[in-house]
């Protein structure tokens, strides 16, 4: 179509996607209401990132689980004997999956959108026929496939030290993809907030590290005193770990339908707060 | 037909409370090379990011090839390609790679034959699979028109494209603009180096404090604006400029063996054949003459420094009113 025509087909009150599907100088520009290639780009250009740097994506991740499981299931574990009828080394599986998962998703989807903004790129993202959900799409999709990736090696490395049995497969994988999404989405956030790499790191460190610690990674909540019990509902990630511990052995802190339930107002919030930065433009187009 | 760009009442005020921006209209029809010259802070930047979408505007209008820039991003985003002025690439990257990126991001199909031809031109084709941070400033430089040129743009933002590149980088970007107007893309170009507006563009717009303050076409502006200067190299040097020649402005330089006559080419009567009939009456013999008319960057800082001056004096009345 001529550009001519292209702009008439604008200007006659057609939809913004009909107006999209011929405005594009070149014959190869498609045009629909999604772009589709935009959001390839982006997770190509994510996936290849983790590429470069599996060392630090993806090795070390594994190590630290390796020492973790030398540490506490061999050395702590060879003196507790069950955990809810689960041997200790194979009870910490699920919370050390999910410390692993939370970090790096929030890791990798909080430097993904930051660098572009430290490095001056960002200007090719924002000038681009991108919608912000399709700039998410392509972040979030890749953290989420980098962290389910991750799940799944650490899953094998710790079969290697421990028998593992997955009681509930289906809400396993549910449990991973709504956590590494919830918490990829939270990096974004993240990074849209960030002005300088130590705010970079100040979440992850600071907060969802110590929270998962504390959260009933490596021990159950009932193993608390009645107080601190208590005060350790107050944290959001015990409900993730819980439901997803469930879901490997079928007993958990909280009940099933709690856990659930946070994870998705989680997800609900971070989406919330998404839409805004993009409505608002915060720290990205001001 | 519909202008390749249309702005009207554009204002843009940052959280800060600078006012970037104030009231902006402006027209660009397709096909035009428009080069926006003004100081630094002007608003040039400004300007060109509100219409790429990288700055939301305050208020205004902007359409690419009629379509508004913010309701209809993504026909007018197609549309539109930017070199910005810093160097921002991301350095672990190929060459291919990253021009290949911004095609796609753009929503266009991969195109090999587009990708080798664009980096030919460019004379990237050899540096195609290096990685960025080993490409030196100027190859960078190429790197960022590459990839604003990926998606094959019909408005191109050029922000400061030669700052700080050697002449050979400029000549082949001239070039580059000359045959990518042959192809009727329009392109605006913002720049520090008055003699790049003056070689390459159609109409120039200054741009100061926020508010365009004149756009006209470079070579009326030139004509208008644009000082002549008579030289009349004397065989003889003089100790004063005779009473015989009032009627004209003239100067004597400080050896007196030139004679300068400068006078606006339009505006003022010059009639330099009854000068020179004069001078020969006077029997002030000279070897050789030679006219010069000033440059755009002479007419630039002229403009501006009028509007400071003339925004000084209200500054100074308002003041003095208020006592």
């Amino acid at each position: 179509m001529s550009r001519g025509a292209a702009s008439r087909g604008a200007m006659s009150g057609g939809a913004v996607s009909e107006g999209v599907a011929t405005a594009g100088a070149s014959p190869a520009t498609d045009a629909l209401p999604f772009n589709a290639r935009g959001v390839a780009a982006i997770y190509k250009f994510e996936m290849a990132r983790f590429r470069r740097t599996l060392l630090q994506s993806l090795v070390a991740p594994i190590v630290s689980t390796a020492l973790y499981f030398v540490v506490f299931g061999s050395a702590i574990g060879s003196r507790i004997s069950t955990v809810h009828g689960v041997s200790y080394g194979a009870f910490i599986v699920p919370g050390l999956l999910m410390l692993s998962v939370l970090t790096e998703s929030l890791a990798n989807a909080s430097f993904g959108i930051y660098m572009p903004k430290f490095t001056g790129t960002i200007y090719e993202l924002l000038s681009a026929p991108v919608s912000s959900l399709e700039i998410v799409l392509g972040y979030v999709g890749a953290a989420v496939s980098k962290s389910l990736l991750l799940g799944a090696l650490i899953l094998g490395t710790a079969s290697l030290f421990v028998p593992i049995r997955v009681l509930h497969p289906a809400w396993m994988i549910a449990f991973l993809v709504l956590t590494s999404a919830s918490f990829s989405l939270c990096g974004f956030i993240l990074g849209v907030w960030a002005r300088s790499f130590e705010q970079l790191q100040f979440a992850p460190m600071l907060v969802v590290t110590p929270l998962t610690f504390l959260g009933g990674a490596f021990y159950s909540i009932d193993m608390l005193p009645h107080a601190w019990r208590t005060v350790t509902l107050f944290n959001p990630i015990v409900y993730l770990i819980s439901g997803f511990r469930w879901s490997f052995y079928g007993s958990a802190d909280v009940a099933l339908g709690v856990s659930v339930a946070s994870t998705g107002a989680f997800l609900a919030l971070c989406l919330a707060l998404i839409v805004w930065i993009f409505r608002t433009g915060y720290r990205l187009k001001n | 037909m519909t202008a390749a760009l249309s702005i009207s009442r554009l204002t843009k005020t940052y959280a800060s409370g600078l006012q970037a921006l104030k009231d902006v209209d402006l027209e660009i029809p397709r096909g035009e090379i428009f080069a926006l010259l003004g100081p630094n802070g002007a608003g040039k930047t400004t300007l060109i990011n509100i219409v790429c979408g990288i700055v939301t505007p305050s208020g205004g209008r902007v359409l690419a090839d009629g379509y508004d820039v913010l309701r209809q991003y993504r026909a007018a985003r197609r549309l539109i390609g930017l070199v910005p002025q810093e160097l921002s690439t991301d350095m672990f990257e190929t060459v291919r790679h990253t021009v290949q990126y911004s095609r796609e991001l753009f929503g266009c199909r991969r195109d090999p034959a587009l990708l080798e031809r664009l980096l030919r031109d460019l004379s990237l084709w050899d540096k195609r699979n290096d990685r960025i941070m080993t490409l030196s400033g100027g190859m960078k430089r190429r790197v960022m028109i590459a990839k604003a040129l990926a998606h094959e743009p019909r408005i191109l933002f050029l922000d400061e494209p030669t700052a700080g590149v050697d002449v050979e980088l400029r000549r082949d970007m001239w070039q580059l603009v000359r045959g990518l107007r042959e192809r009727e893309v329009t392109i605006v170009l913002t720049t520090h180096y008055i003699e790049e507006a003056e070689e390459m563009a159609d109409r120039v717009g200054v741009i100061n404090h926020g508010s365009l303050i004149l756009v006209e076409e470079k070579r009326r502006l030139m004509k208008q604006l644009g000082r002549k200067e008579l030289t009349l190299h004397l065989s003889e040097p003089l100790r004063a400029i005779p009473e015989a020649l009032s009627d004209w402005r003239l100067t004597l330089s400080a050896d007196g063996t030139e004679i300068q006559y400068r006078f606006d080419s339009v505006s003022e009567h010059s009639d330099i054949p009854a000068l020179l009939r004069r001078i020969g009456e006077l029997g002030i013999g000279f070897k050789d003459l030679n006219t010069r008319q000033s440059s755009l960057e002479e007419i630039f800082v002229g403009l501006v420094g009028r509007r400071a001056a003339a925004s000084a004096e209200r500054d100074v009345a308002l003041s003095t009113e208020e006592r």
